[in-house]
């Protein structure tokens, strides 16, 4: 195992943070014992030799799949806002995220 | 304020993101276009709606090859990633982007001075959406939300990242106007920073002097124009520097520039730690351009405006004078170079056709209009023979370029700038000198100053015909 750090219940608390996740005391207990065994079973892959394969970017064995610089259709923006929470001025409404206006 | 004081000195590296001339976004057909009405540009894909799957559009890859080769990069086999965050501006809450294998790895920037820049990497990723902030006053919502248009969002990006080289502000803004230049020559991008084609970040930080460890560095937004990525970098270190002459530490964070105000606000600090958690995106097969591919890219690779400024400068002959200079990197930064070259090749000489082009071309053109490179090396031949004066020539240049082309001898002829025969300019230099027997004494007695009064008054009754040259020489010869 590479790294033995053993995974916290301040780490389960950080990552709930980053994921928008409210978790009680009682469940980031529960989550970092099952979160510990899933990186156990990680560990054990790490374990191994495999200095011998090839690393695998992709479960797929294709590269460079394209396509063409041609403008298709795009939906219809009445339909596109009806699936909308809320709608202001043609554009989806959404509460105000400080700073980020670009 | 462009000295910091003391023996404290700047270290700056730039983040520039420039959008690709595509015709449509990087994952999907949609239309990549500025301006238009919100959110009709959208679709499954770039809207992030479930079972939609992204595929990579093939001319953003050879976009992204070109910028690389024009900055030296390495090409290398790339792989997408998915950068998670929680803002509305991407409707799937994660950005496409590439992470620890982008597909331009190390290259480099030379300034016209010189200087080295490093480019650590240039990668691709997807642009955001557009939000605006209603505000507490906004006049559709009274609380504070803001509106969202994914028009933007998924058209390609590529972001060249520079290493912290670069030592002051002028020399930030020398840096982005350079890869400015780059960007548009290689046909990556239009550069047009005030539509957001171009956009620049600023990480600067100081330290006293060049063998000090690097201090914290802020990451400076909102730098919407080359004034602007100056202004704030000097503003910026100027700040770090007080706070730290007055025992206070920098906090890492990302700071907004308010360009109105002249200052630099706290955005968001990063005490909230940003981790993106980066990971492979599953939905995309990596992405390995072939040696063959990169080759026949770079030679389709237009000359850089470094290679073209000097063959301008080898042009004029002589040294370039710095006026010279400023128009030389005037026209090759508006892509109006090839004008003066094939102006010189025909035998007209380099620096009348450097300014023509650097001043009355570059202004007609900017009005909209069209000129082929023939009629105007025409043109500059007709005025180096004096068959029309500068002024007549630049009122026939007008007229070529608002109607897209044309005969420039035909035009002069519609305007009545005929050639003035000798014998008939020979007749107005006579009837000037007698009219103004005092002025013309002193001239002979050798007051120069004179020269401009008589070409003035043989142009006044010669309605701008009479040649300049012609005028002076005949005013020369009869002062004996």
């Amino acid at each position: 195992m590479s790294d033995p750090t053993p995974l916290s219940a301040a780490d389960v608390a950080k990552v709930a943070v980053l994921a928008r996740l409210n978790l009680t005391d009682e469940e980031v207990e529960r989550f970092t014992g099952q979160l510990a065994s899933i990186l156990g079973h990680a560990a054990d892959l790490a374990a191994l030799d495999l200095s011998a394969l090839k690393v695998t970017e992709h479960p797929l064995e294709l590269i460079n799949v394209l396509r063409t610089d041609e403008v298709r259709p795009s939906l219809d923006r009445a339909e596109v806002l009806s699936q909308a929470p809320a709608v202001a001025d043609h554009r989806f409404l959404v509460p105000q995220i400080v700073g980020e206006e670009g | 304020m462009a000295e910091l004081p003391d023996d404290w000195e700047m270290v700056v590296g730039l983040e520039v993101h420039t959008e690709l001339a595509t015709a449509t976004k990087l994952f999907c057909g949609c239309a990549n276009a500025f301006g238009g009405e919100p959110n009709t540009n959208v679709c499954p894909v770039c809207l992030g709606l479930p079972g939609s799957l992204p595929v990579l559009n093939e001319k953003a890859v050879e976009l992204a090859i070109r910028i690389g080769l024009a900055l030296h990069c390495q090409i290398a086999p790339s792989v997408f990633a998915r950068k998670n965050y929680f803002y509305p501006d991407q409707p799937k809450d994660y950005q496409i982007s590439q992470y620890d294998k982008p597909i331009n790895g190390i290259g480099h920037l030379d300034l016209p001075d010189g200087t080295r820049v490093l480019v650590e990497r240039a990668h691709m990723e997807e642009d955001t959406g557009k939000t605006t902030h209603l505000g507490g006053t906004g006049r559709i919502h009274g609380a504070d939300e803001s509106i969202v248009d994914y028009n933007r969002a998924g058209v390609p990006l590529v972001e060249i990242v520079s290493g912290p080289d670069i030592r002051s502000a002028e020399q930030a803004r020398r840096y982005a106007a350079e890869l400015r230049s780059i960007l548009i020559a290689t046909g990556a991008s239009d550069g047009r920073m005030e539509e957001g084609s171009m956009r620049v970040d600023a990480n600067v930080s100081v330290r006293r002097g060049p063998d000090a460890p690097f201090g914290t560095r802020c990451e400076i937004k909102n730098l919407n124009s080359l004034r602007s990525v100056q202004r704030a970098i000097d503003h910026e270190a100027l700040r770090q520097v007080m706070l730290l002459e007055d025992g206070q530490a920098i906090v890492q964070e990302t700071r907004h520039w308010d360009e109105d105000a002249g200052r630099t606000q706290t955005l968001r600090s990063k005490e909230e730690a940003y981790d993106y958690r980066y990971f492979p995106e599953p939905d995309l097969v990596p992405l390995a351009p072939s040696d063959e591919q990169i080759d026949a890219i770079r030679a389709s690779l237009p000359a850089m405006p470094a290679e073209r400024r000097r063959t301008l400068v080898a042009l004029m002959g002589e040294q370039a004078t710095e006026s010279q200079a400023d128009q030389i990197a005037s026209v090759v930064d508006q892509g109006i170079d090839r004008y003066v070259i094939a102006a010189a090749a025909a035998g007209v000489a380099a620096p009348l056709a450097l300014a023509r082009v650097a001043n009355e071309l570059a202004g007609a053109l900017s009005d909209g209009g069209h000129l082929d490179e023939d009629t105007m090396v025409v043109l500059l031949q007709m005025e180096e023979a004096g068959e029309v004066s500068a002024t007549q020539s630049k009122a026939v240049l007008a007229d070529l370029v608002a109607d897209g082309g044309g005969d420039p001898r035909a035009v002069a002829k519609t305007k009545g700038f005929e050639q003035m025969d000798a014998g008939a300019l020979d007749a107005v230099l006579d009837a000037v000198i007698a009219e103004n027997r005092d002025a013309w004494q002193r001239y002979v007695e050798g007051d120069d100053k004179l020269t401009g009064f008589f070409t003035g008054k043989v142009m006044a009754a010669t309605k701008g015909q009479a040649d300049g040259k012609a005028v002076n020489a005949g005013l020369r010869q009869r002062r004996g």
